[in-house]
């Protein structure tokens, strides 16, 4: 790993008594593009707003570019911030709130002016310079605080759940439009969301945070695919959730109900007669044995929900339900409720949460 | 008609008589200085007078400065407090509202104690410092209108959001107010001047107790020794205070419009 632009070392925010981030430590690369992923009160906007210099972290460090910057105030640390509630300035113009980084930071109105254009069309809204932001959309007057953000040419972006407040079709083509600018400036960034497919869609890395603690640090790949802790397998994605009992722990068998399957080599040191939590993916799943799926469990389908393209089918297996998603075939009528069911999967695709 | 739009009619015009009769009646004294006709030779003889020109130039200088202290104490208060002392607000409004239950006349006997000439802060014994003393005891007695106009206006904006999204940018406080806050809630901030402005204009007791020679004095002074006069001073110092009004009215109408709030 090169070395880290961003490196968050072992910070603590607490409140009188109240700890609401507990020993946080991240190394940020330059350039890359990370989020921090969780529910509310997880702790992920307090550690944003430490970087930010917001609030001053109870122990730790904060460190950008090798300068220590833990104890300096906002104004000193040149860094972005883009925030929720766009918190454009209202009394001023698009052009003006752009440039109001660029003329506190002393840049000569020539400067300035071009540097204002060069935001404008790199957010496509050229003909917006002088509207106020009540003239605006969401989703501009979010693109015009990004590019206030941008414009003083910060070490760092910070993105505080930017696209919470705006429509989920706006949503979408905004966080795109982030990503490209971000790759395009080659900007380091923290992007701070609770929606779990806006993280997935756009990070490099996902710091998944919970009970302000960072749960697992990956690329979303890793995350979705190889949670490694149950909270982080149930928050990412939906999740099948079995208990099962380990019959032979040699044999890598577990008991699911009534019923055996094989995970050899994913049971890491549990004992026969262990409790385990098993997970499956809803992707990974199919209805019916089919080959080169080796493990299978049979039960009797609860629920079927038509939702067009895909048909969401539950199956119940003692007292586990299974939810998993076939293709609608107009040429198959969908399965019934109350009739006995096979599902079948790949022990690879099982998950063994601890 | 409804009976009920019928009886807010008889309140409106019962109000409206209360309201304008005696200022009809005032006006319509105010022009019979001359025997038999109506003339504005009252408003000739007051507007031509030395002393209500020096007077009133006198409390309306007062009035500026009185402003400008309100505004350099409170906008900065105000803001602080919605920043970073919310739990401070019940007390500092409660103290905003002295001025209104204490009487102006004990607020200048403790000044003419306090700042006399033999004290360690001698205000009175100079004319600039006697002026210079008015001028903060009128931003006193403007506290509970100023304070509530500016935090008001404070109100209608994301206090917060604005001074972190100006503090990351690279600002400092003086620049946050200068070029942030005081923008936004600077119709509130005229709102409370223009007040602040009504309230100096006619005030006697400091002016009086303090021996200034201000605006409100003087019209005492007509009050108890001439007939038509005070009636045509009345009429002005009305007007001049409606006008401040019609200002707040008209100068709201361009108030920014708030665009900080997620749709």
């Amino acid at each position: 790993m090169a070395e880290p632009f961003l490196s968050i070392q072992h910070v603590r925010k607490s409140y009188g008594t109240n700890t609401v981030v507990q020993d946080f430590s991240l190394d940020v690369e330059p350039g890359e593009f990370v989020s921090f992923l969780g529910p509310s009160g997880c702790g992920k906007t307090t550690v944003l707003r430490m970087v930010a210099g917001f609030e001053e972290p109870s122990g730790g460090k904060i460190v950008v570019a090798g300068k220590d910057i833990t104890r300096l105030k906002p104004n000193q640390r040149n860094v972005g911030m883009v925030f929720q509630a766009y918190a454009l300035f209202p009394n001023l113009t698009v052009a003006q709130n752009i440039a109001f980084g660029l003329k506190v930071g002393g840049m000569n109105k020539p400067d300035a002016d071009r540097r204002v254009a060069e935001m404008l069309d790199m957010i496509k809204l050229p003909q917006m310079a002088d509207r106020y932001p009540y003239q605006l959309s969401g989703g501009q007057q979010q693109r015009i605080a990004l590019a206030r953000a941008i414009a003083p040419k910060p070490k760092l972006l910070l993105l505080d759940e930017p696209l919470s407040a705006l429509d989920a079709k706006v949503r979408v083509s905004l966080r795109e439009e982030i990503r490209s600018i971000q790759k395009k400036l080659d900007i380091t960034t923290i992007f701070v969301t609770h929606d779990q497919e806006e993280a997935l869609s756009i990070s490099d890395r996902i710091a998944v945070m919970y009970g302000g603690k960072a749960e697992q640090v990956g690329t979303p790949f890793e995350i979705y695919n190889r949670p490694s802790t149950k909270f982080v397998a149930n928050f990412v994605g939906t999740l099948n959730v079995l208990e099962g009992r380990v019959t032979d722990a040699a044999a890598g068998t577990v008991q699911v109900n009534t019923q055996e399957v094989s995970l050899k080599g994913k049971l890491n040191g549990s004992k026969s007669g262990d409790m385990l939590s098993l997970a499956l993916r809803p992707e990974a799943i199919s209805l019916g044995r089919q080959p080169g799926r080796d493990s299978s469990l049979s039960g009797e389908i609860s629920e079927v929900h038509f939702l067009g393209s895909v048909i969401r089918v539950r199956v119940g297996i003692g007292g586990n339900t299974v939810s998993l998603d076939t293709f609608n075939s107009p040429a198959t009528p969908p399965p019934a409720v109350g009739e006995k069911a096979d599902i079948s999967f790949s022990s690879s695709d099982m998950l063994v949460l601890h | 008609m409804k009976s009920g739009k019928f009886w807010a009619w008889v309140v409106f015009i019962v109000s409206a008589a209360y309201f304008f009769i005696p200022l009809i009646a005032t006006f319509e004294f105010s022009l019979r200085l001359r025997r038999g006709v109506h003339s504005f030779d009252a408003y000739q003889i007051v507007l031509g007078d030395p002393r209500f020109q020096a007077t009133f130039l006198y409390s309306v200088v007062a009035a500026v400065f009185t402003i400008i202290l309100g505004v350099l104490v409170v906008v900065p208060a105000a803001y602080w407090i919605r920043l970073r002392l919310p739990q401070l607000r019940p007390i500092v409004e409660f103290i905003t509202l002295l001025p209104l239950v204490i009487p102006a006349i004990v607020i200048v006997f403790g000044y003419i104690r306090m700042y006399g000439s033999n004290s360690p802060l001698p205000f009175l014994a100079s004319d600039f410092g006697a002026s210079a003393l008015l001028v903060i005891g009128y931003a006193t007695l403007a506290l509970p209108y100023m304070y509530r106009a500016v935090d008001t206006g404070l109100r209608t904006i994301d206090v917060r959001t604005l001074t972190e999204a100006a503090q990351i940018l690279g600002a400092g406080w003086g620049t946050i107010i200068t070029r942030v806050i005081l923008p936004n809630v600077l119709i509130a901030v005229l709102s409370g001047a223009f007040l602040t402005f009504a309230i100096v204009i006619g005030e006697f007791t400091m002016a009086s107790l303090l021996n200034r020679p201000a605006f409100g004095p003087y019209l005492q002074n007509i009050g108890a020794n001439r007939a038509y006069e005070p009636a045509a001073l009345a009429v002005i110092a009305f007007a001049i205070t409606w006008g401040c009004m019609s200002l707040i009215q008209l100068l709201s109408r361009f108030a920014p419009k708030s665009a900080n709030r997620p749709n």
